[in-house]
């Protein structure tokens, strides 16, 4: 009788399920803010603070923006890989020190090396809340209209940099 | 030394269950007695084998010996003995290791009290029992030894996660154990049924004791954990729905249904392919969360450290032994008679309709839990499934099983007159109309589900109380009455607590200076200040508190911020001054400006209601146990024999 | 945290030097009530196993600052969702918001409800049609008596 044979059905479908389940990674993410324009502010930078940032100064240019800060770990993990991208002049990097103190964030500039352009100062971490920012550090790839087109949480890897990350920006860089 | 020899005791458990699994099945099929012979021999040397490794792995907490990888993660000098020795199952490869042992412990249980039972049908259980190990012994030993050695040996261990270091540890995971693993012991007679062919009351009389004290431990470590979670985390919440709590519950649901499945089956002969199909399932469900808390397919505060190869492999043996089993069941289900005939009103009836709304429910935890890796699967999207889901669905469908619990046990087997019926509970349902109008407003302000709840909990209790006067008129009723009566007061008990906590507490946060009070629930809290304590592994702010009522003083409280050497983190200890029909407790946050503090109180009326039904549950359970039909003295040989004249 | 409480700190009163009636952390009452019932929600992205009321996560710190300041600008409950989701899509909720993908998810329950008693309903009217009592003989009743009585001592 054919009804009996549900139960194992249902259970075969399940498995289907879990085994894809294997593969995913339930802690990650994604950001509902891309493909949306990046969220406008207003902040000074960090190095001068007389100076200030907004996104809207880098309209008509592909660029990144990545977030650190003084205390994050992980980020000296991916700090050498920035170094190399900022000294191919690939795209303009721009750094967004979170939630620091403006003489930590110096510091660790000035002691393990600077690849950004410049760097734009988030003290209060209001600017991280509106990009989402959940755990630093995060990478964001603009493009020229302003559009954020990938968001990539945690240390940038090389083979996210060679997979991802630079085809994007090449491909942004021809439209 | 005593590593290598735990880890040599698991490769030769593993040999010995296979024999233990194969043998013995395939002599009860042919008919060969030597082999069927070999189940029980088998079973206890598995047993002594898992002992042995599993003491080998204590010693080593014991000792401190951290040459092992495994204590070196799990363990500290300093932790005091108590927690050494609980932090063997504090992780992965450990609590496994309880795991099998458990399983080992259940089937050598077995194999010593069903002297009595039919040889080839013990050897069919036995042996299903030795499969399941086998691919749990194969999961330990390829991917999750405890005995791996940590070369050189660390200097000391990482330590035991704070929020472990408290007698909960010591209790909850081996009773929760107990009860999971436990239903193995009902799965292998489901199987062992299909495979005989031998699907009837008499199989359902022998499943059932065993069923039961698996569900008792169920229900014990569930509540366990509970508790332990509502007083140690600090915030006073008590079930979060939390992937791994689910896992627990999906089995306990079943449970359930299955254990008042059996009492139909035993007793009318029927429901016997649904009863078989609960049983599958329940176990299904405990090995289905043994994969989601190790796979890393879910986020959970329970989750293991988790390793993708891990996560497939018990994928591959979840598959293969409930898939398997489900096959055997379509393919030997359609050929099972059918029980004895009952009217659409009757206590079968009630008790189906129990049954299916508790598989529903146990259906909608598994969707809320599984959905957000469902929607992540099909690439939808993330989402989370929460407490505010979980309660919209769960109480809805679990109010009627309440309801039910009050005329079920009212009604009669085979044809029940609703007159009769409603003789016998018209005065629990003007009681509980009255309860549930008076009660809330007295507790406070009434809203539907604090109306609800006192309905239902005063409506299955004074049915409870109608019974039993009504009963003992006519002499000492058997344990399984006081199993029924107990295990549905339980229920009511419980229901009591959820409402009355969950509609009625209250919390302050404030600051406090020495000789600030607050006030909360009629309670005063009067802060003295902090100093300094020092712990085993661990330095503390204490904090006192004078507790006053009326002015008097109760009590004086004394929760602590303990910052663990090991940790970073640090960690509030709740001060609780527990009561019958209240908590009222403080825990200290943070440290503000010159000696003030930022403080949290709260008065949680009834909360220990929650914890005394589970235990009411758990009671009624061992009633049902205990009843004379299982006593070992039963001469069911003889009546197996007189049986087999008498058509099904 | 610590920010946050010197600042409360001004706004609040000096303490005495003497013992009171302790201060609620909350500047407002009244606005903490709707952060919890709001907040309670929602999930903690750092913790993630916490909700966003409980978790002392810096990030929970921080959007909880972030919501009151909605909560006292008027907003409503929906618009405060609606702020979270838009930066965190519907992760940080909860209380999955009823849309197509999760219709199953919301009506699954109910409808499992229904289909489990309609099926229950369908199978018992055919069992009463199927099933037929065999009352036992005279003779099977004596030996049904006796066994009994032997199971009963």
């Amino acid at each position: 009788m054919k009804k009996f044979y549900v139960p194992l059905a249902l259970f075969v479908v399940l498995v289907g399920f879990l085994a894809v389940g294997l593969n995913r990674d339930p802690r990650a993410v994604p950001s509902p803010l891309v493909g949306k324009p990046a969220p406008a502010f207003k902040v000074a930078q960090l190095a001068e603070p007389g100076k200030t940032f907004a996104p809207a100064d880098m309209l008509g240019k592909v660029w990144v923006l990545n977030v650190w800060a003084s205390w994050c770990v992980s980020c000296r993990q991916e700090h050498p890989l920035l170094v190399e991208f900022a000294r191919a002049q690939v795209a303009p990097l721009i750094g967004l020190d979170y939630k620091d103190t403006r003489e930590d964030g110096l510091r660790l500039l000035r002691m393990s090396g600077n690849p950004y352009d410049f760097s734009a100062f988030d003290g209060d971490g209001r600017v991280g809340i509106d990009y989402g920012v959940y755990g630093v550090p995060e990478t964001y790839i603009i493009d020229k209209a302003g559009t954020i087109r990938h968001k990539h949480t945690g240390p940038i890897t090389s083979e996210v940099l060679e997979k991802t990350i630079l085809p994007l920006i090449d491909e942004l860089k021809k439209s | 030394m005593i590593p290598e020899l735990g880890h040599f005791c698991l490769i030769l458990a593993l040999c010995v269950v296979a024999v233990q699994g194969t043998l013995p099945l395939i002599g009860a099929q042919r008919g060969r007695s030597e082999w069927i012979a070999l189940a029980r021999p088998a079973t206890q040397a598995a047993f002594l084998l898992m002992l042995t490794s599993f003491a080998c792995l204590t010693w080593s907490f014991y000792v401190s010996d951290f040459s092992v990888a495994y204590v070196a993660g799990h363990s500290n000098a300093q932790l005091p003995t108590l927690f050494r020795v609980a932090a063997v199952w504090g992780g992965h490869e450990g609590s496994l290791l309880l795991w099998v042992l458990m399983l080992a412990g259940w089937a050598f249980a077995v194999a010593q009290l069903s002297r009595t039972l039919d040889a080839a049908m013990v050897a069919r259980v036995l042996g299903v029992l030795g499969l399941v190990a086998v691919g749990l012994l194969l999961f330990v030993l390829l991917t999750s030894n405890p005995f791996e050695r940590l070369l050189p040996a660390a200097e000391d261990g990482r330590d035991l996660n704070p929020l472990l270091q408290d007698p909960g540890l010591v209790f909850h995971p081996p009773m929760l154990y107990m009860g999971y693993v436990g239903f193995s012991v009902a799965f292998a007679f489901a199987i062992a049924a299909l495979l005989s062919g031998k699907l009837d009351a008499a199989w359902a009389r022998w499943s059932r004791p065993w069923t039961m004290t698996a569900w008792v431990f169920l229900t014990l470590g569930i509540a366990l954990g509970s508790w332990w979670a509502y007083y140690e985390l600090g915030w006073g919440g008590w079930w979060f729905w939390d992937p791994v709590e689910n896992a627990s519950f999906l089995p306990w649901l079943v449970g359930t249904a299955l254990i008042h499945s059996l009492a139909v089956t035993e007793k009318r002969g029927s429901f016997k392919n649904w009863t078989v199909l609960l049983a599958i399932g329940a176990f299904s469900l405990s090995l289905l969360g043994t994969f989601l808390v190790r796979s890393g397919v879910l986020t959970s505060v329970h989750a293991f450290a988790t390793d993708p190869r891990r996560g497939i492999f018990i994928l591959i043996l979840l598959a293969l032994v409930i898939g398997s089993s489900l096959m055997l069941f379509a393919w030997r289900a359609p050929k099972v008679a059918l029980g004895g005939a009952f009217a659409l009103m009757s206590r079968e009836t009630l008790l189906l309709i129990g049954n299916v709304l508790l598989v529903v429910a146990a259906g909608s935890v598994l969707l809320g839990t599984l959905y957000p890796l469902i929607i992540d699967a099909l690439n939808l999207g993330k989402l989370s499934v929460g407490p505010p889901y979980f309660n919209a669905v769960f109480v809805p469908i679990m109010a009627p099983v309440v309801f039910l619990m009050a005329i079920g046990p009212v009604a009669r087997w085979k044809h029940a007159a609703g007159k009769d019926i409603g003789k016998r509970l018209w005065i629990a349902a003007i009681l509980a109309l009255v309860a549930a109008a008076a009660i809330p407003l007295l507790m406070g302000g009434w809203t539907l589900l604090t109306g609800l709840g006192a309905l239902l909990a005063v409506w299955v209790a004074t049915s409870v109380v109608s019974q039993t006067v009504l009963r003992l008129k006519a002499g000492m009723p058997p344990p399984s009455f006081w199993a029924m009566q107990l295990g549905h007061l339980g229920v009511a008990v419980f229901v009591v607590g959820i409402t009355l906590v969950g509609g009625y507490q209250d919390e302050r946060d404030v600051r406090m200076e020495p000789g600030d009070t607050t006030v909360v629930g009629g309670y005063t809290f009067r802060f003295n200040g902090v100093k300094n304590v020092p712990g085993p592994n661990y330095k503390a702010a204490q904090g006192e508190f004078d507790l006053l009522v009326d002015g008097t003083l109760l009590k004086k409280l004394y929760p602590q911020k303990r910052s663990y050497f090991s940790s970073t983190m640090p960690m509030t200890e709740a001060a609780i001054d527990a009561g019958f029909t209240r908590d009222v407790y403080v825990s200290l946050g943070e440290a503000l400006e010159g000696n003030a503090w930022s403080v949290r109180v709260y008065y949680k009326p009834f909360v220990n209601w929650i914890w005394g039904g589970c235990l009411l549950m758990a009671l009624g359970g061992l009633f049902a146990v205990a009843d004379r039909r299982y006593r070992l003295k039963f001469k069911s040989t003889t009546v197996a024999a007189s049986l087999e004249g008498v058509p099904s | 945290m610590k920010r946050l409480f010197l600042s409360m700190l001004l706004l609040l009163a000096c303490a005495a030097a003497g013992a009171k009636d302790a201060a609620p952390l909350a500047e407002d009452p009244a606005v903490e009530k709707r952060l919890i019932v709001i907040s309670e929600e929602m999930r903690c992205l750092v913790c993630q196993n916490e909700s966003l009321a409980g978790s002392r996560a810096d990030l929970a710190l921080d959007l909880r600052r972030e919501l009151r300041t909605l909560i006292k600008e008027g907003k409503s409950d929906a618009q405060i969702k609606e702020f979270m989701v838009s930066r965190y899509g519907d992760f940080v909720l909860y209380r999955p918001p009823v849309k197509p993908t999760t219709w199953l998810l919301w009506l699954g329950p109910f409808a499992l409800m229904i289909a489990g008693v309609a099926a229950l309903v369908a199978y018992l009217r055919r069992r009463a049609r199927e099933v037929k009592d065999t009352p036992l003989s005279a003779e099977e009743n004596q030996r049904a008596e006796a066994l009994l009585k032997e199971v009963d001592q």
